[in-house]
């Protein structure tokens, strides 16, 4: 394995991740030892407003995918309006590609409960919530026993650290939906009913958890208020770029030699990723990769030099996500990468809108008949026309998320799709489970 | 008809605990999780438990345990070995290890081998595409699996043998990891100790230690800037909770109202309006009804616009029967009173 550049190397910018090496982290003992709730104690202090503006300060923004700035969705919480205010954790990781949040749950999980007891009060809400997906099953242990020892120590529960603020935290499991990622989904799902999304507006911000005020936050934005707390909104911002600051966990996945969690200040591109990585692995050559999960549109080698920020990744035609980066060579084929995450948009979709429901489930069909080396050159044009009629007509993203792969890898692959069609690739599936498939 | 066991009647009762009292029903998903723990998937019977001590009706519950992946429907194995089979696990062998352990244990997806001690399933990204391919037994990893090693983890399950997982605890049954989904604390001593971090995790990380590279400048004694509000000293309590634990002031004592009021009140912005849906309450209703007759002159009118096509195709079926329809549309001269009238005579 060759070293990476010292200037690459330079990108590093360990801060969420820096207590994972520490064995024992997880426990509450270790992780006072390790600055852990310093920030708390600093921040309970200070008025919740001063909190609002240090984190519009410091530009945090969203690490769920969407990028929303968290300050301006913290204040446009209403405040003196009676009602009671929630927090709730969106722990529910699932985009193809994104394994960022279970280890920080996993390594770390205290890190993620400072940041909601600080959240809470910043915008005044007394009871919160971490959604975490079903099958997490580790990182929840974790999590449930770190709430227990917050407890136990006073951090949680009736007047925390002697401040008059009460806050009760429940880390409430779901039950394999992907769609539960989605906010409003979330929120219906921890009310006891189907995840399914909600016709907004009205926002969570003002009609979320139990028709109250609501923010939803990923677990990355809140496992960086406590570092934002001590640090300042000027250090924060010291990494990344101008419009996207502060550190990221990029998620490296595929045909690399070393794939696995690399913290960078946002901005880094795919080439200096990759040779922290490790480089290619031998015998393979970068052919196309998502810049964050699988509902982002599909790059190509031409993008190795695009800055991965919110802007960046947006000029070049996909979006920035969750920084998933799942990296495919030239071994690898983008026809039927594309039908395997149509199985999962198919499969995850929650039936709300007709046109996901029935958009992906025609898909995943034609891409079966192109797969079985029997599509036709119609069968393309059937494919865009079905995203057209999904993208922006359903309610939530998933939809939307669904036709990225297809029209990127349309645009770029096209002749990957013809071989099939015109016979030069031998058929990847066979008639039986063309007829028979799940 | 299960009868369940005082225990988990005790659990249930914990387990509303944890939300507000007016607000039981966010209960339900770890209640599924409690019923399945007990009976290795979610009986009828299960439902109407939970429908039983959430004051809810069985097709409400039945509706939500239906949603959701990880309620089984059917007896279970006492492992579920899920094998990821997403796009970035099934290129890099997934699918391989998939299809060999359906072959080997001789049971397709979501099918429990004869012995009841395994049900094996293909997931959707189980969120570990850096230790790819990876399965899990009851969500425990292994990572970077090849069809040697799976066969090698299912036949010592079999055989009563416990393998260690890659990360995470030790094994357990699918029924106590239901228990621990439920919200309960893995009781089993130095479980959440368990557990190695696996290196694809730390790479980064490591990478930076190793070359002495930190995040520059933090300094945890940074002040934070106060604002006008910072010159006052901070509120004593922001919006104290209530002594009972409720902090939802809204939807009324739940016992007497019928399951479909509650759930309509629970999802309404306005505890005080109207519920449509509820059985006995008035529905506004905008402006004057329809007369009688202006349905079925709607009805003829659509009818005469939408022939059916003679060879009983639908029309529109194919590009030659819309331009048929065009034409037709046009020689009629664009006059729909006429349409409208020949199909009132009828």
């Amino acid at each position: 394995m060759t070293t990476p550049a010292p200037e690459t190397l330079a990108k590093l910018t360990p801060v969420l991740t820096k207590r994972w090496l520490s064995p024992d982290a997880w426990r509450i003992d270790t992780y006072e030892k390790l600055d852990g709730y310093a920030a708390l104690r600093k921040a309970i202090k200070a008025h919740p407003d001063d909190l609002i503006q240090l984190v519009k300060d410091s530009g945090l923004r969203g690490r769920g995918g969407a990028g929303f700035p968290t300050g301006l969705k913290w204040g446009f919480i209403p405040q003196g309006d009676g009602k009671p205010h929630y927090l709730v954790v969106n722990a529910d990781e699932g985009e193809p590609g994104t394994c960022k949040d279970l280890p920080l749950m996993t390594h770390d999980p205290h890190s993620l409960v400072e940041g909601v007891i600080i959240a809470s009060y910043a915008i005044r809400a007394n009871r919160a919530y971490i959604y975490i997906r079903g099958e997490a099953v580790h990182a929840a242990r974790r999590l449930r026993n770190a709430v227990n020892e917050a407890y136990a120590k006073g951090y949680l529960g009736r007047d925390i650290l002697g401040s008059g603020f009460d806050l009760d935290l429940v880390v409430h499991s779901g039950a394999g939906a992907y769609i539960c990622g989605e906010e409003t989904a979330l929120l219906d799902s921890l009310e006891g009913f189907r995840g399914q999304p909600r016709l907004r507006p009205p926002f969570p911000a003002t009609h979320g958890l139990y028709a109250s005020p609501t923010v939803v936050n990923n677990v990355g934005t809140i496992a960086s208020v406590p570092y934002i707390v001590l640090g300042g909104a000027d250090w924060w911002k010291s990494m990344g770029t101008e419009k996207s600051a502060g550190p990221m966990i990029y998620s490296l996945s595929g045909r690399i030699v070393n794939p696995g969690q690399y913290e960078c200040g946002l901005g880094i591109t795919l080439r200096e990723l990759i040779e922290l990585a490790g480089g290619m692995q031998p015998g393979h050559n970068l052919k196309f990769w998502t810049p964050g999960g699988s509902s982002t549109p599909l790059l190509t080698a031409e993008h190795l030099d695009v800055p991965l920020d919110f802007e960046g990744v947006a000029a070049a035609g996909s979006i920035l996500g969750t920084t998933a980066t799942q990296i495919f060579s030239d071994q690898d084929c983008p026809v039927y990468a594309t039908y395997r995450w149509l199985e999962f948009y198919h499969h995850e979709s929650c039936g709300k809108c007709t046109p996901c429901r029935e958009g992906n489930y025609w898909m995943v069909r034609v891409y079966r008949r192109i797969l079985a080396g029997q599509g036709t050159h119609e069968d393309l044009d059937t494919l865009l026309d079905t995203c057209d009629n999904i993208l922006g007509r359903s309610f939530c993203g998933l939809g939307d998320g669904a036709t990225s792969s297809v029209t990127s890898s349309l645009k770029y692959f096209k002749q990957d799709y013809l071989d099939y069609i015109e016979g030069r690739t031998a058929p990847k599936l066979s008639d039986k489970q063309l007829v028979g498939a799940h | 008809m299960t009868v369940f066991t005082e225990e988990t009647r005790t659990r249930a009762r914990e387990i509303i605990a944890r939300y507000p009292a007016d607000r039981s029903r966010s209960a339900l998903l770890p209640l599924l999780h409690l019923v399945q723990a007990e009976e290795g998937y979610v009986s009828p019977a299960g439902v109407a438990f939970c429908a039983e001590v959430l004051g809810l009706n069985k097709a409400q519950v039945g509706a939500v345990a239906s949603f959701y992946t990880m309620y089984k429907r059917r007896p279970t194995g006492d492992y579920l070995v899920s094998v990821c089979t997403n796009t970035m696990c099934n290129v890099l062998g997934g699918q391989e290890v998939y299809d060999t352990l359906a072959e080997h244990l001789g049971v397709g997806h979501d099918e429990t081998t004869a012995d009841g001690k395994i049900t094996l399933e293909h997931a959707e990204c189980l969120a570990a595409c850096d230790y790819g391919p990876v399965m899990t037994v009851n969500y425990d990893f292994f990572d970077g699996v090849d069809p040697q090693r799976a066969v090698g983890v299912v036949d010592e399950l079999r055989a009563g043998g416990r393998p260690t997982p890659s990360r995470g605890a030790r094994l357990c049954t699918l029924k106590e990891m239901a228990i621990q989904l439920a919200g309960f604390a893995d009781e089993r001593e130095g479980a959440v100790a368990d557990g190695v971090p696996g290196e694809p995790s730390l790479r980064g990380l490591r990478l930076a230690q190793e070359h002495g590279i930190t995040a520059p400048g933090f300094d945890p004694n940074t002040p934070i800037r106060s604002g006008q509000a910072g010159d006052k000293p901070a509120p004593a309590t922001p919006a104290k909770a209530a002594p009972t634990g409720s902090t939802a002031p809204d939807v009324a004592a739940p016992d007497r109202k019928s399951p479909q009021v509650r759930t309509a009140e629970t999802r309404q912005p306005d505890a005080k309006t109207a519920v449509p849906d509820a059985p006995g309450t008035k529905v506004p209703v905008d402006g004057q009804p329809p007369a009688p007759g202006a349905a079925r002159a709607a009805e003829a009118a659509g009818e005469a616009a939408n022939k059916p096509a003679s060879d009983a195709k639908p029309a529109g079926d194919d590009t030659g029967a819309q331009e048929r329809n065009l034409k037709e549309a046009e020689s009629t001269g664009g006059a729909p009173e006429s349409a409208h009238d020949k199909g009132a005579q009828k």
